[in-house]
């Protein structure tokens, strides 16, 4: 599905990818982890088109990326500045689907569709200030499920909402790729989002980034914020992409007790919940 | 607390007002400040006391009133067309932009009112004199505006757009348009004010006819009264058209506000 080789990027003087290889096949679901300003996001902008790396390839379904591929779809973190505030929600959702063919109607009802499936089936009509940031966050994942694209991007995307919610939104990314079988690239800082939510997850190192952990989650599913959280695998798991994250090498004994270093509540904040 | 203020305020001052001026023009018998109840009564004689059939319209507000109204409709909504089409394609090129800044920078700063001589020399006296004069003065702020809305539209938007495959029509229509939209309005209403400014200059200067040409015609005949009607049918019309204009952009902009209050 996704093949990543050799990619580099940097920004003037400043290198942000320093060689990346990975590979994502049909179906998985990969978490990209890594520091603050490690280039996670060039990463995600290479995959996605909208940058072009000064080197290295990018194959998405064996084509090289030279602008956005059409069966690709990318959720943001900013949903207020990726949601259009002059639509409603439901033709925020049906607007990309034009060009995926079919008349008004078959794309109205595919909105609702989608929006059903997000959990917000009374929220066509309103527009995407009335909702608070969680739901504004379901439509945008609405409007990649609706498009039906065989890979999704996520970046950050439960970087602006709080705690309740996030854990709310990660189940529902889990129930999305259960129910679409989409491949999903999801990048976060949060480790216990990326142990969580992940069949993998991938590692980058300070910028210049390059992949230094590769790790697949095997945890029992479906998986549950409470008892997955307490399974003695995901506390090993997180530990290790921990200190991975941290530029240990893995086994390392950390000097912080990454339990709490690696929880959320370490994160830097959320912008303050929208009700 | 500020809502009651201000609805009182516009149940009391106005009458207040009225009333004071009546008094006091009254008291000092000034021949070139009629009292407001004379001045109301020839505007009535004058424009308003016409047969029900041309709504009331006298002969003269035909004569006078309706041509000044249609100059400024026409010539301010042709210039708002053209100049909101011109400003997105300046803003969305930044080739066009480069090429045409000087130029645009150098014609907007020029007084509208100046070239109103050199205009006459053009197109005679007449409609074709007034509608050139209010489509110069309106369309410098709308397609200034109009440039900076689309050219500054929210980066992510148009990264949107592009992941989502959006055709570059309905980037346009439903998207930049949109997104420039707040901009647009705020020039568009400083050009209803300027559109007034150029009928009545463009009346005053080449004319034989509108609300412009029938004020010089007063003052000729020292006819106060008559002058000051044109004064306060002109603030009535300015009035008009800016709480017609806010209720237009209320419309229009009221996801604007909306998104506004949350973020």
């Amino acid at each position: 599905m996704l093949e990543i080789s050799d990619l580099t990027h940097s920004y003037g003087a400043y290198q942000a990818l320093g060689g990346v290889n990975l590979t994502v096949a049909e179906g998985e679901l990969v978490c990209v982890v890594g520091p603050s300003g490690c280039g996670k996001s060039t990463l995600l902008r290479s995959i996605g088109g909208l940058l072009r790396p000064t080197g290295g390839r990018v194959l998405v379904q064996g084509r090289p990326v030279e602008k956005v591929p059409d069966d690709l779809a990318i959720v943001f973190q900013d949903y207020s500045r990726s949601l259009f505030p002059w639509m409603t929600v439901a033709d925020n959702v049906s607007l990309p689907l034009r060009r995926r063919g079919g008349d008004r109607r078959s794309r109205a009802a595919a909105a609702v569709e989608a929006l059903e499936q997000v959990g917000l089936p009374a929220a066509a009509g309103k527009y995407p200030w009335e909702l608070s940031g969680g739901m504004q966050q379901r439509v945008a994942i609405a409007r990649a499920l609706a498009y039906k694209p065989a890979l999704m991007l996520m970046d950050e995307p439960f970087g602006s909402v709080d705690a309740q919610t996030r854990e709310d939104l990660e189940d529902l990314v889990l129930q999305v790729r259960r129910s679409s079988g989409m491949t999903i690239v999801l990048i976060t800082h949060d480790i216990d989002e990326s142990v969580y939510v992940g069949d993998r997850v991938v590692v980058l190192s300070k910028s210049p980034a390059t992949v230094v952990g590769d790790l697949r989650v095997e945890l029992p599913e479906p998986r549950d914020q409470i008892a997955t959280r307490e399974h003695p695998d995901f506390v090993h798991l997180r530990a290790e992409v921990g200190r991975l994250v941290r530029g240990m090498r893995s086994g390392e004994p950390a000097a912080a007790p990454e339990a709490e270093a690696a929880s959320p509540e370490q994160e830097p904040a959320p912008a303050a919940p929208k009700a | 607390m500020k809502t009651i203020v201000s609805r009182i305020a516009w149940l009391w001052i106005l009458p207040v007002v009225l009333v004071a001026w009546e008094v006091s023009t009254r008291a000092a018998q000034a021949v070139y400040f009629p009292p407001p109840s004379v001045i109301l009564a020839r505007l009535h004689e004058l424009w308003f006391s016409g047969p029900a059939a041309h709504v009331f319209l006298t002969d003269e507000a035909a004569h006078h009133l309706l041509p000044s109204l249609g100059r400024l409709v026409v010539g301010w909504a042709g210039a708002c067309l053209v100049a909101i089409a011109a400003g997105v394609a300046l803003g969305r090129s930044a080739v066009l932009c480069d090429v045409f800044s000087p130029l645009i920078h150098f014609f907007r700063s020029v007084p509208p009112p100046l070239l109103i001589p050199i205009f006459m020399t053009m197109t005679g006296i007449g409609t074709p004199l007034q509608l050139t004069a209010i489509v110069f003065g309106v369309s410098w702020p709308v397609l200034l505006n109009s440039l900076d809305g689309a050219r500054y539209v929210d980066r992510q938007y148009l990264e949107t757009c592009e992941v989502f495959g959006i055709s570059r029509f309905r980037r346009l229509t439903r998207v930049i348009l949109p997104a420039a939209s707040p901009k647009i309005f705020a020039g568009l209403r400083i050009s209803v004010a300027l559109a007034l400014i150029m009928m009545i200059l463009s009346e005053f200067i080449g004319s034989t006819e509108g609300i412009g040409y029938r004020m010089l015609v007063a003052q000729s005949e020292l006819d106060v009264p008559t002058m000051w009607t044109a004064i306060v049918l002109l603030g009535i019309l300015g009035f008009v058209l800016n709480a017609a204009f806010l209720r237009f952009e209320r419309h229009v902009l009221t996801w604007h506000r909306g998104a506004r209050k949350t973020d």
